[in-house]
C-alpha cells in the first residue's frame, strides 16, 4: 500500500444570496475539481447557506505577507478625505 | 533562540485581542500547543461518531433517525472543520490521522464510553454536547484566527445537537416506567464522564496556564466545569431525575453548586486507554481508514490520468 | 381503502427506507471525511423520501396508523423494497455501484412521478427528483473515478457489478398494480423504464471503462412481490429492535 494521501486542499467560498459577494467558508480536501465542488456543496451548503460556491486550490491562493503589512496598509491611513465624513455640509443640503 | 522581541510583540497582540493569523510569526511552542489542541479537538469529533452511530441503525422512529443521522454528519463535519484549521499550522490531515493511529493523538475520553440503551444517545447530547458546548462558545474567543473562525461556525451547528439529547431525555422521562428508569440509568453513567471532559483541576492541568496566557483557552478548565454544572442541575430537576453525586448541593455563599471529588483514578485511567472502548473506537477508526486505502488511490490515480490527458492536450 | 395505491406507495417507500438504512450503517466508515458526510447526504435524501411516502400510506390506510408504524411494526413478508436496496454493505464498490444502479432507476421513474394526477405522488415527486438528480452525477462520477482509478479499483468495481446485476432485473418488473396506476396516470409502468436507463448505464460504463454484465433473467422471487433475500430480516431485526422490544412505549 502506498503512502496515505488525503488529496488536495481546497478553499471553498460561498455566495449567501443573489447578487451577494462570494465570501470564504471554509476549506476540504478533494482529489480533482468535480468532486471538490460537489463536496463543497454537501458540505457548506446543508443549511441553506448559498446560492452559488466559487472553489480555489488553497496552493493557488496568493496571500500578501505579513512582513509587508506596515508598507501595504499603513499608508492608507491619512487618506481621510476618501471617505465622506471628511466633508463639511452647509446646514441644510439635503441628498447628498 | 526565539527573539524576545518578537514574543514581546506577539505576546502584546494577544494582550489586545488581535488574533493571530497562519503567515503571522508566532513562538514554536504556541503553534505546537495549537497543534495537540486542535488536532485532539477534531479527533474528538471524528471518534465521538460512533458511540452515536451504534444506535443510529436502531433509532426507533423516522424522525429519531433522521435528526440522529444530521447530527452525526454534523460532526464529521466539525473534525472536517478543525482538521482544516488545525492544517494551517504547517501538519497535515494525513500526519493527524497517523497520530491518532499510533496513539500519539489524544481524543476526549468520554467516547470510551460504551451506548448500551436509546437513552444514552438523549445522555451524550445533553451530557456530552452540553459539556462540549461549554467549552465552544468560550473558544470562538480563542487568539488563533481558523480555530477561532471554525469554532464559530460550530457553535452555530452545534445549538440543535444539545436539544436533540434533551429532547430524549424528557421524552423519556414522560414514558413508561422502564422508559423513566433508562433515562435515569443514563444519567446516572453519563454524568460524571461528561463533568470529566473539562479535564484536570486548574493546578493539575499540563498545558492550562501558558494556554491561557497565550488565549488559545480563553478560561479554565474549573470555571468551564463549574458553568456546566450550574446551568445542567436544573435541566435534569425538572424532569424529576436524580443526579448520582449525594453531595450535590447549591452553595449559598458562592452561588454555585458544590459537587463530589471527582474520581481521578478513572480519569487517568480512561485516558491511558483502559476504557470500555478505547480498542474498540481505534480499531474502527483503522479499519475504516485502511478499508478506504484503494478508493483514495483510485481517485489520485483518476486525477493522475486526466491531468496526463488535458498536458497532452 | 385504495389498495393499489396504499401498495405502490410502500414500494416507493420502502426502497428509500432499506437503501437509506444501509447508507446509515456505512456512517463513519467512508474512505475519506468528506464522502463520509457526502454520502450520509443522500442517505438523508432517501430517509426523507420514504418518510414522505410512508405517511401517505398510513393515510390511505387510515385507521389511525403512522408512518412509523408502517416502518417498525411491519413483517419482513409485508416489506416492497427490491433486492438490490437489500444488498449489504461488502465494500465501497459494492456500495457505488448499488446506489448509482438504483440513482438511475429514481432519476427516470421521478422523472415521469412529477407528472402523477396525484397531487401528493406528484409532489413527493417534485421534490426527490432534484435529489435524485444529485445522486445520480454523484454516483456517476465515483463510478467512472472506480473504473478508470487502479487496477484494484477497476477490478472492485466491475466484480460489484457483475454481482449486483441480477438484481437490475426486478426493478423492471411490472404487475396489475402498476399497469393500471399508470393507464389512471397515478403510477409508473416499471417495465417502461428499462430503456432509458440502460441507455444511461451504458453512458456512465463506457466512460468508466466497465463491461456491462451479460445475464439474462434470473430472479424467482422479487422483494416488491414481498419475497426478499435473507439480508433483509437481519436488517428489521436490528432496525425494529426497540419498538418491538417495548411494544407499549413511544419513542
Amino acid at each position: 500500500m502506498s503512502e496515505d494521501n488525503q488529496g488536495d486542499l481546497w478553499e471553498v467560498f460561498i455566495q449567501p444570496k443573489p447578487g451577494r459577494p462570494h465570501k470564504h467558508a471554509g476549506s476540504l480536501h478533494a482529489y480533482d475539481k468535480e468532486m471538490a465542488m460537489k463536496s463543497a456543496r454537501d458540505l457548506y451548503t446543508r443549511r441553506q447557506e448559498g446560492v452559488g460556491i466559487w472553489i480555489v486550490k488553497a496552493e493557488e491562493i496568493i496571500s500578501s505577507q505579513p512582513d509587508d503589512s506596515e508598507s501595504f496598509f499603513d499608508p492608507a491611513n491619512d487618506k481621510i478625505y476618501r471617505h465622506p465624513t471628511f466633508y463639511k455640509l452647509p446646514e441644510g443640503a439635503k441628498h447628498i | 533562540m526565539e527573539d524576545a522581541k518578537k514574543l514581546e510583540e506577539f505576546q502584546a497582540k494577544i494582550d489586545a485581542d488581535i488574533k493571530i493569523e497562519p503567515k503571522d510569526w508566532m513562538p514554536e511552542k504556541y503553534r505546537q500547543n495549537l497543534v495537540r489542541q486542535i488536532s485532539q479537538h477534531a479527533h474528538s469529533e471524528i471518534i465521538g461518531m460512533q458511540p452515536e452511530g451504534n444506535w443510529l441503525t436502531r433509532a426507533p422512529s423516522l424522525r429519531s433517525k433522521k435528526i440522529l443521522m444530521a447530527k452525526i454528519q454534523d460532526e464529521a463535519g466539525h473534525g472536517l472543520y478543525l482538521y482544516c484549521a488545525a492544517e494551517t499550522l504547517g501538519v497535515s490531515r494525513e500526519q493527524f490521522l497517523k497520530w491518532l493511529h499510533e496513539g500519539a493523538a489524544k481524543y476526549s475520553s468520554v467516547f470510551n464510553y460504551p451506548t448500551l440503551t436509546w437513552a444514552d444517545i438523549g445522555a451524550i447530547g445533553w451530557l456530552v454536547d452540553g459539556a462540549a458546548i461549554v467549552n465552544q462558545v468560550s473558544l470562538q474567543g480563542t487568539s488563533y484566527g481558523p480555530y477561532s473562525r471554525a469554532m464559530v461556525k460550530i457553535c452555530k451547528e452545534e445549538s440543535f445537537h444539545q436539544r436533540q439529547g434533551y429532547e430524549i431525555i424528557a421524552d423519556l422521562s414522560k414514558g413508561t416506567e422502564e422508559q423513566k428508569q433508562m433515562a435515569q440509568d443514563a444519567l446516572n453513567r453519563w454524568w460524571w464522564p461528561s463533568i470529566m471532559m473539562f479535564g484536570p483541576h486548574d493546578g493539575d492541568s499540563a498545558h492550562s496556564n501558558q494556554s491561557l496566557k497565550w488565549k488559545i483557552k480563553r478560561e479554565s478548565n474549573d470555571e468551564l466545569r463549574q458553568r456546566y454544572v450550574d446551568k445542567t442541575i436544573h435541566q435534569g430537576e425538572i424532569l424529576g431525575l436524580t443526579f448520582p453525586d449525594e453531595n450535590l448541593k447549591l452553595n449559598e455563599q458562592t452561588g454555585h453548586y458544590d459537587i463530589s471529588p471527582i474520581d481521578w483514578d478513572e480519569f487517568w485511567n480512561v485516558v491511558k486507554g483502559n476504557g470500555p472502548g478505547n480498542r474498540i473506537r481505534l480499531a474502527h477508526h483503522i479499519k475504516a481508514h485502511d478499508d478506504g486505502a484503494w478508493v483514495r488511490e483510485a481517485a489520485i490515480a483518476y486525477r493522475n490520468k486526466m491531468n496526463a490527458k488535458s498536458k497532452i492536450a | 381503502m385504495n389498495t393499489n395505491l396504499y401498495t405502490y406507495c410502500l414500494r416507493l417507500a420502502d426502497n428509500g427506507l432499506i437503501l437509506s438504512h444501509r447508507i446509515a450503517e456505512y456512517c463513519s466508515a467512508g474512505p475519506q471525511l468528506e464522502e463520509d458526510l457526502a454520502i450520509t447526504n443522500v442517505g438523508l435524501d432517501l430517509l426523507g423520501q420514504a418518510e414522505s411516502f410512508l405517511k401517505y400510506a398510513a393515510e390511505i390506510k387510515g385507521g389511525g396508523i403512522t408512518e412509523d408504524d408502517l416502518a417498525y411494526k411491519r413483517k419482513e413478508k409485508d416489506f416492497l423494497c427490491v433486492h438490490l436496496t437489500e444488498i449489504p454493505n461488502f465494500d465501497y464498490a459494492y456500495i457505488m455501484a448499488r446506489q448509482f444502479l438504483m440513482d438511475a432507476f429514481n432519476f427516470y421513474l421521478y422523472s415521469k412521478l412529477v407528472n402523477s394526477k396525484d397531487d401528493i405522488i406528484a409532489g413527493i415527486s417534485a421534490k426527490a427528483i432534484k435529489e435524485v438528480t444529485y445522486h445520480l452525477s454523484r454516483s456517476s462520477d465515483w463510478i467512472v473515478r472506480l473504473g478508470q482509478g487502479t487496477q484494484e479499483s477497476h477490478q472492485r468495481i466491475q466484480t460489484a457489478f457483475d454481482e449486483l446485476w441480477m438484481f437490475t432485473d426486478e426493478l423492471f418488473e411490472s404487475d396489475e398494480i402498476e399497469k393500471s396506476l399508470e393507464k389512471e396516470g397515478i403510477g409508473v409502468d416499471s417495465s417502461t423504464l428499462k430503456k432509458d436507463w440502460q441507455m444511461k448505464i451504458n453512458e456512465v460504463f463506457s466512460l468508466a471503462g466497465i463491461n456491462v454484465p451479460k445475464i439474462e433473467k434470473h430472479s424467482l422471487q422479487y422483494g416488491k412481490f414481498g419475497l426478499h433475500t435473507e439480508y433483509l430480516g437481519y436488517l428489521l431485526a436490528e432496525m425494529q429492535h426497540i419498538p418491538l422490544l417495548y411494544p407499549d412505549a413511544k419513542w
